[in-house]
């Protein structure tokens, strides 16, 4: 989920090619699209684009549930969320492989991460303030991630697919633990369950956030459902979504912020009330409460290990040539 | 990617058992229970600080690949204190759990060596006071799966096998960064001048080392002086690094006289502990 607002490159119907068409009556028939394959350049950027913001997601996403890894509050709950977060960067990690199937190289992802020009999901540029949200984050966030990759296993593109099936098995565990940490909360001490409330309150419309604005009318929209890169609407997810988590929280005995919540029974679903979709766009455009820490921190993360990265290299050529007079 | 932390295997809980029943090796009748009790600590409290240590990098390593291993040797570190820890409570007989001690004392009970209480630094800082320890706590460790107390051994066992893969991995990056480049070296060379006093810590023994060596718990300080030195040596011979001519020992930490930095760690680290009493989370 962590793609919004990504462009697709579609040609208009008066430009296909009879390549074109066969290209597309293969992901008609279901078929998987390898890398050496055929494929409209179309399709690559947008496969690109899509995959390099998702896992671009993946790595800004460890730093706000980094941020309380040192502060745990028991042994086991710092094991959970360390291994949460290095599980984080392992999805990170098969997605820039990923795009590398499309032959772009993850320093070109991360550069372009870093200049500004690629984005990442708008709801890591939210900030983690009292331990609840180590649990509305795995709730919410995790579980609006699931409601688009769980479909995206069957994404047209082979690669991509394989990925996201390791990645939603992982995720579906993480969100397990995150509402595990909200019951703790839910049920504990006066200041915990406020602490729980108050996670909920900020964190439900940024999660909402997530499936980005309605597409309904979006062209590109279209042409990427039409590749099978994207594979339900931003409302249906999002709909799928409230319905999903109401029940949860009225579970824990907590109250979704949102006065026009209401169960509607002729569309079998809750109505609810839109994000603020300003904020969304004013955080897109770098106003996030976050924003300019998130990027800091993984520009200073890079540029502070450039000399790591040169020595390993140097050694790893230097250890080749010793190899060689060894040999020779 | 490990997503189960080792605590919740069932592995935690047959050691439980079988400490409850008393092993092969049942403790030695004479040995010192508050010595044994500060040595738990020392196991603990050393994979403790240095797990928080390297946490801290989580997000902000210097390639991801990076990024994922540092958190795996955290992860292998807390989780091996939750084991010592568990065992030091047990030991004390006070009902004090695991997290109880790790959450709940002041800097002056913890009973870490400096060296890994001290701030970070660059990633070659980091990896560099990883391969000091980790050469001593291999060879530590590996002692310890041949101690008299049948719970030590298990415990060090277990922990051997993740510390051999920690110490495998530390010396190889020590060695490519030393070789690596001009900029390296002189990062990896001064970062060995800055730890090797705090280093030599982990070999000042004290009455209670003496206690543990003799009821046959743990090795003698001065026998595992000679495995460390030859690894380290070899290591660093290759990295192309210099052992500094510096021989003086900063301590205090195994008595529980720390640097600064402690202070603060804990502050974080026990944070909600101390601002919630009581409650579970």
């Amino acid at each position: 989920m962590y793609a919004q607002l990504v462009k697709s490159e579609g040609k208009s119907k008066a430009e296909l090619t009879p390549e074109d068409h066969a290209f597309q009556a293969r992901i008609d028939a279901g078929e998987k699209i390898e890398p050496k394959e055929w494929m409209p350049e179309g399709y690559r950027k947008t496969l690109i684009r899509q995959i390099g913001q998702h896992a671009h997601s993946e790595i800004v996403g460890q730093l706000p549930e980094g941020n309380w890894i040192t502060r745990a509050p028991t042994l086991e709950r710092k094991q959970i969320l360390l291994a949460k977060v290095q599980d984080e960067a392992g999805h990170g990690l098969y997605l820039y492989c990923a795009a590398e199937t499309l032959g772009v190289s993850r320093d070109e992802l991360l550069e372009k991460l870093h200049s500004g020009d690629m984005k990442y999901s708008s709801i890591f540029n939210y900030p983690t303030l009292t331990w609840a949200d180590m649990g509305a984050v795995g709730w919410l966030v995790d579980g609006a991630a699931i409601m688009n990759q769980v479909p995206l296993q069957r994404t047209s593109y082979g690669p991509y697919s394989r990925a996201m099936i390791r990645i939603c098995k992982e995720e579906s565990f993480h969100q397990r633990q995150g509402y595990a940490i909200m019951m703790k909360m839910a049920n504990g001490t006066p200041e915990q369950k406020q602490m729980a409330q108050d996670a909920l309150n900020r964190l439900w419309y940024p999660s909402l956030m997530m499936f980005g604005p309605s597409d309904k009318d979006s062209v590109h929209s279209v042409q990427s459902m039409a590749w099978k890169i994207k594979m339900n609407t931003n409302d249906e997810l999002r709909q799928k979504f409230v319905d999903q988590t109401v029940p949860q929280a009225e579970y824990l005995g907590l109250t979704v912020p949102d006065p026009n919540l209401k169960w509607n029974e002729e569309k079998g679903g809750y109505d609810f009330s839109e994000p603020d979709w300003d904020e969304f766009f004013n955080v897109i455009k770098g106003n996030g409460p976050c924003n300019k820490e998130r990027l800091g921190a993984r520009v200073k993360a890079w540029d502070d290990g450039a000399w790591y990265r040169e020595a390993m290299v140097a050694h790893a050529k230097k250890k080749a040539a010793r190899r060689t007079v060894a040999a020779e | 990617m490990p997503s189960l932390p080792d605590i919740m295997t069932p592995d935690a809980e047959g050691l439980a058992a079988k400490a409850a029943h008393g092993g092969a090796h049942a403790p030695a009748p004479d040995a010192d229970q508050d010595a044994f009790f500060e040595f738990l600590l020392r196991m603990g409290d050393n994979a403790l600080i240095l797990g928080h240590r390297n946490s801290e990098w989580c997000g902000h390593g210097p390639v991801l690949e990076e990024d994922i291993a540092m958190s795996n040797m955290a992860l292998d570190l807390i989780g091996q204190t939750a084991l010592w820890l568990g065992l030091a409570g047990e030991v004390e007989g006070k009902g004090r759990s695991a997290d109880d001690l790790a959450y709940l004392r002041d800097a002056w009970d913890f009973r870490n060596v400096l060296l890994v209480e001290r701030p970070n630094g660059d990633f070659g800082a980091t990896l560099m006071r990883q391969f000091l320890f980790d050469a001593f706590h291999f060879h530590q460790l590996q002692a310890l799966t041949k101690s008299a107390d049948a719970r030590v051994a298990e415990i060090a066992g277990k922990a051997l096998k993740e510390v051999s893969y920690h110490l495998e991995r530390s010396a190889e990056q020590v060695i490519a960064l030393g070789d690596g480049t001009e900029e390296s070296h002189a990062r990896m060379q001064a970062a060995l001048d800055d730890q090797w006093g705090y280093a030599l810590e982990m070999f000042a023994g004290d009455a209670t080392d003496a206690k543990m060596a003799d009821a046959g718990i743990a090795p003698d300080l001065a026998d595992l002086r000679g495995p460390w030195d030859a690894t380290v040596q070899a290591v660093l011979a290759e990295a192309t690094l210099a052992i500094p001519e510096n021989s003086y020992v900063h301590k205090g930490g195994k008595q529980g006289t720390h640097t600064e930095h402690l202070g603060y760690i804990l502050a974080e680290m026990q944070f909600l502990q101390r601002a919630y009493p009581g409650a579970e989370w």
